[in-house]
């Protein structure tokens, strides 16, 4: 019964984590200013739409976005697809029905399915299971100083290639600035004009109500814009709710300080005659 | 309730008398609401209100998400996050639930080291603290249960982690580990037997808080002075207390509304802040995280855990570290009988307030020792810490009470609360209300 046993997973942690933390101190994190971020921040439309498209031409070939429903995708404080571009984006993706018992086109109401051939993790929860304050992932005193976070951490891992591989163990490995360790097994996912942003942002489905395409003019989708959007469209997916959440903590806050207010004069004056006795 | 005189209930109205000889229940209301409560209390008198409301607060929303979750360890993750999507308000059930849990802990922080500092444990008050400390313990169990309930990474790694100190028990720790999992290791029996108990721990803890109130119903309050509240009689009553209500149900509604200014801030706009993001990567056996990190209010006794890493004797590490954890609140518990001053509040004790405030910073040191990946300077803070944190019960209170000279005390709780408030029209003149020498015992006879 040695203290090593006992403390087996503690230990194993430490032996993975020791070459993590000296990485750590290297690990490169970017700060970028997202439009959600801080008390008033909310989620830019467009930028969503153009992140979903890089998750839908790009990373859905290896990775599943299981919590998320494709009706979110039409969300008014997220992406705001089009009611009828929603439902032609769920018919690209294929779902297993339980009660049919058979694959069939992914609809509104689904979620979007689970990924597992390429043994990626999901991507629904990333920007927030890697929102680290503390850890490998940290970004210390600078997540409530700077606002950084997850989706940096995102951003700074899509660039942070700097081209060098190596092969462990009949794996290759590419060498990446962000990634705790140094090295990570996924390849460099972007590259400048893997994908063309559509005036619609979003799949190739051209919806007869889109809302004027015309006059959106998209920004060319260098690696570094392609990265942001996905950053802040992975924020999105992690916490759909969190403008609805700012909204509602600023009713509450407010409605707070009026009654705290109030309760300070009343307490002031049911006190009064207790502390200023006339005797 | 009480042995303090207070003007009880009378019924009025024939229908008043009527139920009150039947079922006294409304005296019982009535008097528990104006039960004499000392008038000098300061704003560190809150906190046991504060707690009361969050234990609520947290039964009506834990029992509205575990209308929404599922206990199972295929199914539990995914059921947190269609109450973070799909319940209609369920983000904000799921975040008042989880940063609840870190308010009620500060609160309950504050409540035990404003216990200590102003002597509430020390006679008549010890099945109080006794008590207390029984609620901190169901608390904590309470809320580490509730932690692995997510089944995220941190979850699975914590119980695995805290499950197995009871492996360091000779004998019969293997078999009350397995007892405990339901099984080889942290699963599906785990998962559901923690639920059960998470659902059921709390109405245990509402159970010890009536009987926490009924006690320092039974002895009164203590008070910033630590002077007891007159009892001779009932105009004497009058002069050292005031109604609880409309008095403190005021004073703790503003403070109260106050904290929620500054809950609502973290539940609205850093919910996350306080946890581990690794709880939002679903549960993998096959997986340990690079730190396993308990929550931060465990994270004190963590680090004493850790702060053993050398055999003592026939008592290998581990099961030190274990004994020390456990110990650490076996001494909290006693210190109404370590501490051998007569003397309750720290206010007029001079050497015993360095002694407390370095315990307080200890508390932070220790927390922060927790935190960190036990390398570097940190076991050895750890082990500092540790021995301060025992050295205080064991050692300082024990002594100091010998020979410590405390400074004079206010005679009554009248007159501490005139000081601070001298009636108008009458200058009042301080020495006037001091006792010389100081008094050790200013409890007039009953």
């Amino acid at each position: 019964m040695s203290f090593l046993r006992f403390l087996a997973p503690l230990a194993a942690s430490a032996l993975i984590a020791a070459p993590a933390l000296a990485a750590e101190s290297e690990a490169h994190v970017e700060d970028i200013s997202f439009s959600f971020e801080g008390p008033f921040g909310t989620f830019d439309e467009m930028q969503l739409q153009r992140g979903f498209q890089v998750f839908h031409e790009v990373c859905a070939a290896c990775h599943g976005l299981k919590y998320l429903s494709f009706r979110n995708l039409g969300e008014e404080t997220g992406p705001h697809f089009p009611e009828a571009q929603v439902s032609g984006i769920a018919a690209l993706y294929t779902v297993y029905d339980e009660e049919e018992g058979a694959e069939r086109p992914a609809e509104a109401s689904d979620r979007f399915p689970e990924v597992t051939a390429a043994n990626a993790p999901d991507l629904t929860l990333m920007a927030k299971a890697r929102a680290g304050f503390h850890g490998p992932y940290g970004t210390g005193i600078n997540q409530l100083i700077k606002g950084m976070g997850g989706p940096e951490y995102i951003y700074s891992l899509l660039t942070g290639y700097t081209g060098e591989q190596q092969t462990e163990a009949g794996a290759v490995l590419w060498e990446n600035t962000a990634f705790p360790g140094g090295w990570i097994s996924m390849p460099p996912p972007l590259s400048e004009g893997i994908i063309e942003y559509t005036a619609h942002g979003g799949a190739e489905e051209e919806s007869e109500d889109g809302h004027g395409g015309g006059d959106y003019a998209p920004p060319p989708a260098t690696v570094e814009q392609m990265a942001e959007d996905l950053s802040a469209f992975l924020a999105w997916t992690a916490e759909p709710m969190l403008v609805e959440r700012k909204e509602a903590g600023f009713r509450n806050i407010l409605v707070l300080i009026i009654l705290a207010v109030l309760l300070y004069y009343t307490n002031r004056k049911v006190w009064h005659a207790v502390k200023h006795r006339d005797d | 309730m009480g042995h303090i005189p207070q003007e009880t209930y009378k019924p009025k109205t024939r229908w008043e008398k009527w139920v009150h000889t039947r079922l006294p229940v409304i005296g019982l209301g009535i008097d528990f609401m104006n039960f004499p409560t000392p008038k000098n209390l300061n704003w560190m008198w809150i906190w046991g209100i504060v707690l009361s409301i969050v234990l609520v607060v947290q039964i009506v929303t834990g029992i509205a998400l575990a209308m929404h979750y599922t206990a199972h360890v295929d199914l539990a993750f995914a059921s947190i996050e269609h109450i973070m999507r799909d319940v209609n308000a369920g983000w904000l059930l799921r975040y008042v639930h989880m940063n609840g849990a870190s308010l009620f802990f500060v609160a309950v922080y504050a409540h035990i080291f404003r216990g200590l500092y102003y002597g509430s444990y020390k006679e008549p008050r010890e099945i109080t603290w006794i008590v207390g400390i029984l609620i901190y313990l169901a608390m904590m169990a309470t809320a580490f249960m509730g932690y692995v309930l997510p089944w995220g990474q941190m979850s699975f790694w914590g119980a695995t982690v805290i499950t197995n100190l009871f492996s360091a028990l000779p004998a019969v720790g293997e078999p009350i580990v397995q007892w405990l999992w339901g099984g080889f290791a942290v699963d599906n029996p785990t998962l559901n037997r923690f639920y059960a108990l998470h659902y059921l721990l709390p109405f245990v803890i509402v159970g010890l808080v009536a009987v926490h109130v009924w006690c320092f119903h039974t002895t009164g309050n203590n008070n910033p002075t630590g002077v007891h509240v007159r009892h001779d009689s009932l105009e004497n009553v009058k002069k050292d207390t005031v109604p609880f209500h409309p008095y403190y149900t005021i004073k703790d509604l503003y403070a109260l509304v106050v904290v929620l200014v500054v809950f609502a801030a973290f539940v609205f706009f850093m919910p996350n802040y306080l946890g581990h993001p690794d709880n939002y990567i679903e549960a993998d056996p096959l997986v340990t995280p690079q730190h396993i990190v308990p929550e931060w209010y465990f994270l004190p006794f963590y680090a004493m855990l850790r702060a053993i890493t050398f055999d003592i004797l026939f008592i290998d590490s581990k099961l030190g570290g274990v004994l020390v954890m456990f110990g650490s609140i076996v001494v909290l518990a006693l210190v109404p009988w370590t501490d051998t001053s007569r003397v309750r509040s720290g206010r007029y004790r001079p050497h015993f307030k360095p002694a407390f405030w370095l315990l307080v910073l200890d508390f932070f040191v220790l927390m922060w020792c927790g935190s960190q990946p036990a390398e570097g300077l940190v076991p050895t803070i750890s082990l500092f810490g540790t021995i301060y944190w025992f050295l205080y019960f064991l050692v300082v209170l024990p002594i100091l009470g010998f020979i410590e000279k405390p400074l004079p005390e206010p005679v009554t709780v009248e007159a501490a609360f005139d000081e601070e408030h001298p009636p108008t029209g009458a200058v009042t003149d301080a020495g006037r209300h001091r006792m010389n020498p100081p008094s050790l015992d200013s409890t007039p006879a009953e």
